[in-house]
């Protein structure tokens, strides 16, 4: 496949958002494994959308509700092919990503984990692939293994048969969300699926910067957010392969997700209407149908290869700028890691650095990251965050090195 | 937006950089742990309370500058005050931070209640991400309170 260098400038002149000045000056929005920003093609879609088709959907004969039911539908077509999904059953919608690795836990875990039962995790997941695991631990008494890390912030895998020996599932991250690795997920499926285990990938961070593969993959189940993708925030995808979906039990109950109800018992709808009770995020769907638009009209290898440039264009200014003065969690090979760089600054407080970086209109996260044992783990109680996406070029990373050296006026160290 | 220099005072600075009464006092003193969910900074609180005076106090934990500076400061300023007065400066001090009282209506500046150098703490009131950071220890010096 031929790699197009991304044009920056004409890609962050369709975010409404990132043309806002504050104070005077641009913002400098580096927070986007965060949450990202959205273009004018998705806002446009859901206003559209309410203005001209929107009507409850799967429920009623008349035209229009047809017509939403279709934009509806349509969406869940479009991310089934982002996803390469072998049917568009497979794809379920939910609120978000935290939510789909729930209904994992909650669905098949219950349904297939016993006292004892083994579920191995990664020491880099994020709170969400790891409190419905803690859960049920509490609640049924199975065990957690924990795959550890490298010194660079990778997965270390010279114990992973033992780690996997006996083990029912295998649940980790394809992205890390602290650290930027990049998981060899192909791998990491296979591993699973040679020790009898199901793989769970939580996505949420790779999928809004990569190309995905969950067949290539052999994965079993893909969770990920709308939110992170330049899509509405509200609505999140779980893929499940579909033998493994039709025989979990349902996980919220409700309309919907009903073929019949009695007054003594119920019998669940066919796949995906059995996982999606209720009404669900009609106008988000609809906004992460045209995000998905957006994003393959640019095109997923594009936006990777730019995001691997900028990784290596942050990795050489920041350390050729600072030197010792900085700390850049994880990877330095572009190859296994993202751009999103965890970093330790000169002493200062991620809090600290962040609010002076804010006076530069430059917004990083600062905190635990909803990733607390990993932090532990670092010896940390929080980093700052600068994460990259296709709306970013070098000289935002240039903008943040300037802003870095500010705070060192302020604080002297 | 308002300026850094707000924010950061040199006083606040100073206790950053060299923050007074660090360490531990041993059981039978009291020992609270404070969380800020928000950034994941720890604080601990050591009380020691003697004749319903607090006899002495020791801080640990890590944290921003604004959260490390609130609790050097509170220590110097505790130590040695009758407990009744301690909690009094607790309530003045969440009034200057816009923390309204257990009824939710603003607390009204006592002004027999003096903070000498917290006041310096005012200008978080202008940032109020970080509100939560100064009022931190004073949460946690309150449990240890409870326990004594």
């Amino acid at each position: 496949m031929t790699i197009a260098p991304l044009d920056v400038a004409a890609i962050k002149a369709q975010f409404p958002l990132l043309r806002r000045e504050l104070n005077g000056a641009p913002l400098v929005y580096l927070d986007s494994a965060n949450t990202s920003q959205k273009p004018q093609s998705v806002i446009d879609a859901m206003s559209t959308f309410m203005e001209q088709s929107y009507a409850p959907i799967n429920r009623s004969a008349y035209q229009l509700a047809a017509e939403a039911t279709d934009a509806y539908e349509g969406a869940r077509a479009k991310v089934q092919r982002f996803i390469n999904a072998r049917r568009d059953r497979e794809v379920v919608f939910t609120k978000n990503a935290t939510e789909s690795l729930n209904l994992v836990a909650h669905s098949w875990g219950r349904a297939n984990l016993r006292e004892g039962d083994v579920v191995v995790l990664t020491q880099m997941e994020h709170h969400a692939n790891i409190v419905p695991w803690h859960m049920l631990v509490q609640e049924k008494g199975i065990q957690l293994r924990w795959v550890p890390l490298t010194a660079d912030g990778q997965l270390d895998l010279s114990t992973l048969p033992q780690l996997l020996d006996g083990a029912k599932a295998f649940s980790f991250t394809a992205m890390s969300n602290v650290l930027g690795t990049i998981t060899p997920v192909q791998q990491l499926c296979a591993a699973a699926h040679d020790a009898g285990a199901i793989a769970i990938v939580d996505g949420c961070q790779y999928v809004p910067h990569n190309v995905t593969d969950v067949q290539a993959w052999g994965a079993d189940f893909l969770a990920f957010s709308s939110h992170k993708m330049v899509g509405p925030s509200g609505v999140g995808v779980l893929w499940g392969r579909e033998a493994l979906l039709d025989a979990m039990p349902p996980f919220l109950g409700g309309g919907n997700m009903i073929a019949d109800v009695r007054f003594d018992g119920f019998t669940t709808a066919e796949l995906p209407a059995k996982f999606e009770a209720g009404t669900p995020p009609i106008i988000e769907v609809v906004g992460l149908g045209a995000a998905i638009d957006f994003l393959d009209g640019i095109g997923m290898a594009n936006i990777r290869a730019h995001e691997a440039d900028m990784a290596a264009y942050a990795i050489a200014t920041l350390t050729e700028r600072f030197g010792d003065d900085i700390q850049l969690h994880g990877s330095s090979n572009t190859e296994v890691r993202g751009a999103t760089f965890s970093f330790a600054f000169r002493d200062i407080h991620p809090h600290d650095l962040s609010q002076v970086l804010d006076q530069r209109n430059v917004c990083v996260r600062a905190g635990h990251h909803c990733a607390k044992p990993l932090m532990r783990l670092m010896g940390v109680n929080a980093t700052a965050r600068a994460s990259f996406y296709l709306y970013n070029d070098e000289h935002d990373i240039d903008v943040l090195a300037d802003a870095l050296d500010g705070a060192t006026d302020i604080f002297g160290f | 937006m308002p300026g850094l220099e707000d924010l950061y005072r040199e006083i606040i600075l100073d206790h950053h950089r060299n923050p007074r009464n660090r360490g531990e006092l041993a059981p039978p003193a009291s020992h609270a742990v404070g969380h800020n969910p928000l950034c994941g900074d720890e604080i601990d609180v050591y009380l020691e309370v003697t004749d319903g005076v607090v006899s002495d106090v020791k801080v640990g934990g890590q944290g921003c500058s604004i959260s490390q500076s609130s609790a050097s400061m509170m220590s110097q300023a505790v130590k040695g005050k009758p407990v009744e007065e301690v909690r009094a400066m607790v309530r003045r001090f969440k009034g200057m931070m816009s923390i309204p009282d257990e009824d939710g209506n603003p607390i009204e500046p006592d002004a027999s209640v003096k903070l000498g150098d917290l006041e310096a703490l005012q200008g978080v009131v202008k940032f109020p991400v970080r509100i939560k950071c100064a009022t931190l220890a004073w949460n946690t010096l309150l449990q240890a309170l409870e326990q004594s």
